[in-house]
C-alpha cells in the first residue's frame, strides 16, 4: 500500500465516535421513549457538528484522512479500518443533514416514539459506518445495519400497503447483499484480504485478476456482476428499481426522506469506493450494456414520473431519474483515458457525480418534507389533482417548495444544476450517444416538475383550500437553512468542489480501466 | 477445572432427584440454576485458563485394565469452546424452565444428567468413555420429552431415541472393529488414531461411524427425528437438543470419525454417480440438508417446526465445513456449532417459552390474529434480533461462522458454496416470513379485538426470561463482533487435528 492511498492517520478516533454516537442515542431513545424526540434531535445535531469537523479536517491532497486501523479477526482478513476522503466526508455531512431534517419532519410520530427514533438513529449509524468503512466486513456490517431499521420503519409506520412494500424492499436488498457477499468471499479466497484499499491496489497493478484466476478460475466478470448487482438494487439501476416506488410511497414521509436522501447514496458510494477501484477493467468491458441501462434509468424514470398521479410516486420516480445521471456519469467515465482531454472529461463527470449525490440528497429530502407538510394540512391527500392555487393561501410554502422544485429541475443558480451540468460536460465527450439520449430525461423531468408547480400552486383556489395554512415560523425557520444551502451551493459550488476535486484527482489517478 | 463441569452436573442431578422434595418446585429450580451456573463458571474458568494452551490432559486413570479402557479427560480448544457453549445453554435452559411446576425435581434431575453427559462427551479422550457419556445423554432426553413434552410427545420421544440408538450402534460397531483391527491395548482415541489402521479398513469403517454420529447432527436424509423431537420437547429440552445435543453428533464426526479414520476421506479410486469419495458424498448431503431444510422451513405452518427445520439447515453448514477439510472450513464448522447452539437456543426459547406458554398456540395462522408485536413487544424484538443472528447478518456469530464455512467449502468445491448461498437466501425468506406472520401483522384490529386484548392481557415477561434472552443475545453478539475470542482457541486445535492426519 503506497502512502498516497493510505493517507495520514489521526490521533483521535473521530470517525468511531461519529458512528457510535447515534447508537448511544438510539439506546437512550429506546429507554426513555417520552423524551425520544429530544434525544434524537440532540444526537443528530451533534452528529452534524462532528461531520462538519470531519469535513474541515480532510487532507488537502484528496487522500484518506482520519484513518483508524486496528486488528480485528486477522485470519478472516478482517480489520477495523476507517477513513474518509472528500467523497466519504461529503456523504457523512449529507447523512447528518438528511437525518436531522427527517427527525425534525417526524414531529407527528406519536405511536411508539421511542422505537421510531431509536430505529432512525440506528439507521444513521449504519450510514455513518458504511461511509467510513474501508474493510468489507466492517462495511457490510453497517450496510446491513441500515437495512433492518429501514424495514421496520416502513413496516410499522407506513401507509396501507406497507407490509408488501417493506418485504419487497427487504428481499430485493438482501438478494443484492448475498451477491455482494459471495463476490467478496471469492476475492478473499484469492487474496486473503477484504481491505478495499489493498484490493484496489492489487487491481491497479493487475495482480488481482491473476490471483482470482489462479484460485477461483476465470470468474472476474462474474464477481464484478455480483458486486454491481448489490449496488444496482440499492441505487437503483433499471430494471432493479421495481421495489422503490412502493417503498417510497408507503414509507412515512420522514422515512422516505432518509431512504432517498441518504440510503440511495450508499449504492452510488459503493460503486465509487468499491466497484470501480476493484473491478474497473471488468466494468470498462461491460460499459456499453451498463450505459444502456443507465440511460434507460434516466429516461424511463422521468417518463414514469410523468405518468403518476400520486405526488409521492412522482418524486419517487423522479429520484430514479436523478440518480440515473450519477450512474450515467460513473459508467461513462469507465474507459481508459487516451489523452488529457479525456482525463479532464472523466474528472468533470466524477466531480458532477459526487456533487449530484449531495444535491439530490438535499433536494429530494426537502421535497418529501414539503409533501409531509402538505399531507398534514390536507388530511393525508397527496394526489397531484387534489390541490390547486396554493400560492394564494400559502405564499411562503409555495415559494420555498418552488425553490426546491426548481432545484430538482436543475435550474441554473440552484444546487441541482451544477452536478448535472458537470455530468453532461464529462459524459458528452466520453459517450455522446448516451448523453444525447439522456437529455430526453432532462426535458421530461422539466415537464413533470413544471406540471406539478402548475397544478399545485397555480390556477383557481378550490373552495376547500381557501384557508390552506401557510408555514408557521417554526417550520420555515427549520426549512430556511436547507433552502439557503440550495441557493448557496448553486451560486458558490466551489464550497464543495474545492474539497471534492482533489479527491477526484486522487481517485482517477488510482483507477485502472 | 473443566472436569468439574461433569462432576458438578451429575452430583447436582443426584441431589435434586433424591435429596429435594417435589414441592415447592421453586427449590428444585433454584438449586438447578445454581448447579448450571457453577458448571458455566467452571467452563468459563477452564476456557480462560486454556487460552494459549494446546491440548491438555485433565484426568487419566486406568478404568478397565483388561481392555485398556481409560477414564481419560482431554481438552483442546474445540472442547473448551463446546464446553463453554454447554455451560451457556444449560444456564439459559434452566431460566426458560422457570415455569415447570409438575415434578420439577425430576425434571431438573434429568436435565442436569443430560448436561453432565454432554460435558462428558466433549471432554472424553477415550472412545469407550465417550460412548458411555453419549448414551447417558440419550436416556434423559427421552424422558424429558415423553413426560414434559407437548405435541405428539410419545411419538417424538420414541423416534428420537430410536434414531439415536441406531446411530450409536453404528458407532459402537465401527469403533469395536477398529479396536480389534488395531490390536492395541488401549481404547483412547489417540491410540486408535496412531494404530496405523489399514486404509482399506478405514474406507468402510469411516462412513459407518460418521453416519452414526451425523444422525444426531441432523444430516439429511437422517434428520427426520430432529423437527418432530424439537417440537415435542419442552422448551428447555428443545433448546438443549438443538443447542448442544446436535453438536454432540457433529463433534463425534469431527473428533472420532475424522480423527480416527483420516483415510476414510481419501478418494475411492473410482467414481459412482460423479462422486469419488466419502467426502464428496457427505459434502453433497450437507448441501442438500442446507437447502432442503430451508425450503421445508419456508412451508411450515407451525412456528416451532420452522425453527426445527432451520436447525437442519444450519447444521448442514457444520457438516459442510467439516467436509471442506481445510483450516478455515473446520474453524468455521466449530464456530458454527457454538453459534447455532446459542441462536437455536434463543429461537426455541422465544417460540416455546415466551410465546407458546402465553398464547397456547404455535400455528402461524392463529398467531397472525393476535397482534403480538403490540402485546408482547419484548418477544417480538428479541425474535427480530435472534432472526437477524439466524440469517447470518454481520455483527452476529452466525455471519463469521458461515462465512468461514463458505470460504472453506469454496476452496474444496466451489459449487458447494453457490448451492449453500441459495440456502442462505431461502433462510432469509423463511425467517422473515415467520417473523412477520407471528409478530408483525398488518391488519389494524377492529375495536372488539382491541377490547378483547385489553381484558385478556398476556402474562408479563418474567425476570428469568429477560435474563435468559440477554445471556444468549450477548453471547452471539460478543462472538460476532469479536470472533477472535473463540477463534484463537479453535484455530490451533484445528491445526493440530489437520496435522494429526485429517487431510
Amino acid at each position: 500500500m503506497s502512502e498516497t492511498i493510505t493517507g495520514s492517520a489521526a490521533g483521535f478516533p473521530l470517525l468511531t465516535l461519529l458512528t457510535t454516537l447515534p447508537l448511544v442515542g438510539a439506546a437512550l431513545a429506546l429507554l426513555i421513549g417520552k423524551h425520544a424526540r429530544g434525544i434524537a434531535l440532540f444526537t443528530t445535531l451533534i452528529g452534524l457538528v462532528l461531520s462538519l469537523i470531519v469535513w474541515i479536517h480532510l487532507p488537502a491532497n484528496g487522500t484518506m484522512g482520519l484513518v483508524e486501523v486496528h486488528p480485528w479477526a486477522p485470519s478472516l482478513g478482517v480489520e477495523y479500518h476507517l477513513g474518509v476522503d472528500g467523497l466519504g466526508a461529503l456523504m457523512l455531512v449529507l447523512s447528518a443533514i438528511v437525518t436531522l431534517m427527517s427527525v425534525d419532519a417526524a414531529h407527528r410520530v406519536h405511536h411508539m416514539p421511542g422505537l421510531y427514533y431509536g430505529l432512525v438513529l440506528m439507521l444513521q449509524s449504519g450510514l455513518f459506518g458504511s461511509f467510513t468503512a474501508l474493510n468489507f466486513f466492517h462495511w457490510f456490517l453497517f450496510w446491513e445495519l441500515s437495512l433492518i431499521p429501514a424495514f421496520f420503519l416502513i413496516k410499522l409506520w407506513g401507509g396501507p400497503r406497507r407490509g408488501p412494500a417493506a418485504t419487497q424492499f427487504f428481499i430485493y436488498t438482501m438478494a443484492g447483499s448475498v451477491a455482494l457477499l459471495l463476490a467478496f468471499l471469492a476475492l478473499f479466497l484469492s487474496t486473503g484480504t477484504m481491505d478495499f484499499m489493498q484490493l484496489a491496489a492489487m487491481a491497479a497493478d493487475g495482480s488481482l485478476a491473476r490471483l482470482v484466476t489462479a484460485h477461483v478460475g476465470a470468474a472476474m466478470p462474474w464477481l464484478a456482476i455480483g458486486v454491481l448487482a448489490g449496488f444496482a438494487v440499492k441505487v437503483p439501476l433499471f430494471p432493479f428499481h421495481t421495489w422503490l416506488p412502493d417503498a417510497y410511497a408507503e414509507a412515512p414521509s420522514p422515512v422516505t426522506m432518509l431512504l432517498t436522501g441518504a440510503m440511495s447514496k450508499m449504492g452510488v458510494y459503493g460503486l465509487l469506493r468499491i466497484a470501480l477501484p476493484i473491478f474497473g477493467a471488468q466494468i470498462a468491458a461491460m460499459r456499453t450494456p451498463l450505459l444502456v441501462l443507465a440511460v434507460a434509468t434516466v429516461v424511463l424514470g422521468a417518463w414514469a414520473a410523468a405518468a403518476q398521479k400520486d405526488l409521492k410516486r412522482v418524486f419517487a420516480y423522479s429520484s430514479v431519474n436523478h440518480l440515473g445521471y450519477c450512474l450515467l456519469g460513473i459508467f461513462a467515465l469507465a474507459v481508459p483515458a487516451v489523452d488529457a482531454g479525456a482525463r479532464a472529461s472523466q474528472a468533470a463527470a466524477l466531480n458532477g457525480v459526487i456533487l449530484q449525490m449531495f444535491n439530490h440528497g438535499l433536494t429530494a429530502a426537502a421535497l418529501f418534507w414539503f409533501l409531509a407538510m402538505m399531507q398534514m394540512r390536507s388530511g393525508g391527500l397527496r394526489g397531484i389533482d387534489d390541490f390547486g392555487g396554493l400560492r394564494k393561501p400559502a405564499p411562503i410554502f409555495a415559494g420555498l417548495m418552488g425553490i426546491a422544485l426548481f432545484s430538482s429541475l436543475g435550474l441554473p443558480g440552484l444546487n441541482g444544476f451544477v452536478g448535472e451540468f458537470l455530468i453532461f460536460r464529462g459524459v458528452f465527450p466520453l459517450a455522446w450517444i448516451g448523453a444525447t439520449v439522456s437529455v430526453l430525461g432532462l426535458l421530461i423531468t422539466a415537464a413533470v416538475i413544471l406540471t406539478v408547480i402548475q397544478k399545485v400552486f397555480s390556477g383557481p383556489v378550490p373552495e376547500r383550500w381557501q384557508a390552506f395554512p401557510d408555514l408557521h415560523a417554526s417550520e420555515w425557520l427549520a426549512l430556511a437553512p436547507v433552502i439557503g444551502l440550495m441557493l448557496l451551493l448553486g451560486l458558490v459550488p466551489q464550497l464543495v468542489l474545492s474539497a471534492v476535486n482533489p479527491t477526484v484527482t486522487n481517485l482517477l489517478a488510482h483507477w485502472r480501466f | 477445572m473443566l472436569a468439574l463441569t461433569i462432576y458438578v452436573s451429575f452430583l447436582g442431578a443426584i441431589v435434586v432427584a433424591i435429596g429435594l422434595p417435589a414441592n415447592p418446585p421453586r427449590l428444585a429450580r433454584i438449586f438447578a440454576l445454581l448447579v448450571a451456573a457453577a458448571g458455566l463458571a467452571f467452563a468459563v474458568a477452564g476456557f480462560i485458563a486454556g487460552m494459549g494452551q494446546g491440548s491438555a490432559v485433565l484426568t487419566d486413570k486406568l478404568w478397565v485394565p483388561s481392555m485398556g479402557i481409560h477414564f481419560l479427560l482431554v481438552a483442546d480448544g474445540i472442547s473448551r469452546v463446546l464446553v463453554l457453549l454447554t455451560g451457556i445453554a444449560s444456564v439459559a435452559g434452566v431460566l426458560f424452565s422457570w415455569n415447570i411446576e409438575q415434578r420439577a425435581n425430576q425434571f431438573f434431575a434429568f436435565y442436569l444428567a443430560l448436561i453432565g453427559g454432554v460435558y462428558g462427551v466433549f471432554l472424553s479422550g477415550d472412545f469407550f468413555l465417550l460412548f458411555v457419556f453419549y448414551e447417558i445423554a440419550i436416556v434423559p432426553k427421552y424422558f424429558l420429552i415423553a413426560i414434559w413434552g407437548s405435541t405428539r410427545r410419545e411419538y417424538g420421544a420414541m423416534k428420537l431415541a430410536l434414531y439415536s440408538f441406531a446411530g450409536s450402534a453404528m458407532v459402537l460397531i465401527g469403533l469395536l472393529a477398529a479396536y480389534v483391527t488395531a490390536g492395541s491395548h488401549s481404547t483412547t482415541l489417540a491410540a486408535l488414531a496412531h494404530a496405523g489402521l489399514p486404509a482399506s479398513f478405514q474406507m468402510w469403517c469411516f462412513p459407518l461411524v460418521f453416519v452414526g454420529f451425523a444422525i444426531l447432527a441432523g444430516m439429511w436424509p437422517f434428520h427426520t427425528w430432529a423437527p418432530t423431537g424439537h417440537v415435542a420437547a419442552p422448551t428447555a429440552a428443545s433448546m438443549l437438543l438443538a443447542g448442544v445435543v446436535m453438536k454432540l453428533g457433529a463433534y463425534g464426526c469431527l473428533r472420532v470419525a475424522m480423527g480416527v479414520f483420516p483415510h476414510g476421506l481419501d478418494p475411492w479410486g473410482f467414481t459412482f454417480l460423479g462422486l469419488g469419495s466419502w467426502r464428496a458424498v457427505f459434502g453433497l448431503l450437507a448441501v442438500i440438508g442446507i437447502v432442503y431444510g430451508a425450503l421445508v422451513a419456508l412451508a411450515q405452518s407451525d412456528f416451532k417446526f420452522v425453527i426445527g427445520y432451520s436447525s437442519v439447515s444450519h447444521m448442514g453448514f457444520v457438516l459442510l465445513g467439516l467436509m471442506a477439510l481445510n483450516q478455515i472450513g473446520l474453524d468455521g464448522a466449530v464456530l458454527q456449532m457454538f453459534s447455532h447452539g446459542v441462536i437455536a437456543g434463543l429461537l426455541f426459547a422465544i417460540v416455546g417459552r415466551i410465546v407458546y406458554d402465553r398464547t397456547h398456540t404455535r400455528q402461524l395462522a392463529e398467531l397472525e390474529t393476535m397482534h403480538l408485536a403490540r402485546r408482547l413487544p419484548f418477544a417480538a424484538w428479541a425474535f427480530v434480533l435472534a432472526g437477524m443472528a439466524s440469517i447470518g447478518l454481520p455483527g452476529f456469530s452466525g455471519f463469521v461462522a458461515e462465512l468461514q464455512v463458505l470460504t472453506g467449502a469454496w476452496k474444496a468445491e466451489p459449487w458447494w458454496t453457490l448451492a449453500a448461498g441459495v440456502g442462505i437466501v431461502v433462510g432469509v425468506a423463511y425467517t422473515w416470513r415467520a417473523l412477520q406472520r407471528a409478530f408483525f401483522t398488518d391488519s389494524i384490529p377492529p375495536p372488539h379485538v382491541l377490547e378483547y386484548e385489553h381484558t385478556h392481557k398476556l402474562d408479563p415477561i418474567t425476570w428469568p426470561e429477560y435474563a435468559g434472552v440477554a445471556l444468549l443475545l450477548i453471547s452471539t453478539l460478543v462472538v460476532g463482533l469479536y470472533p477472535r475470542i473463540l477463534l484463537d482457541q479453535i484455530e490451533p486445535a484445528v491445526k493440530a487435528l489437520l496435522a494429526g492426519g485429517v487431510q
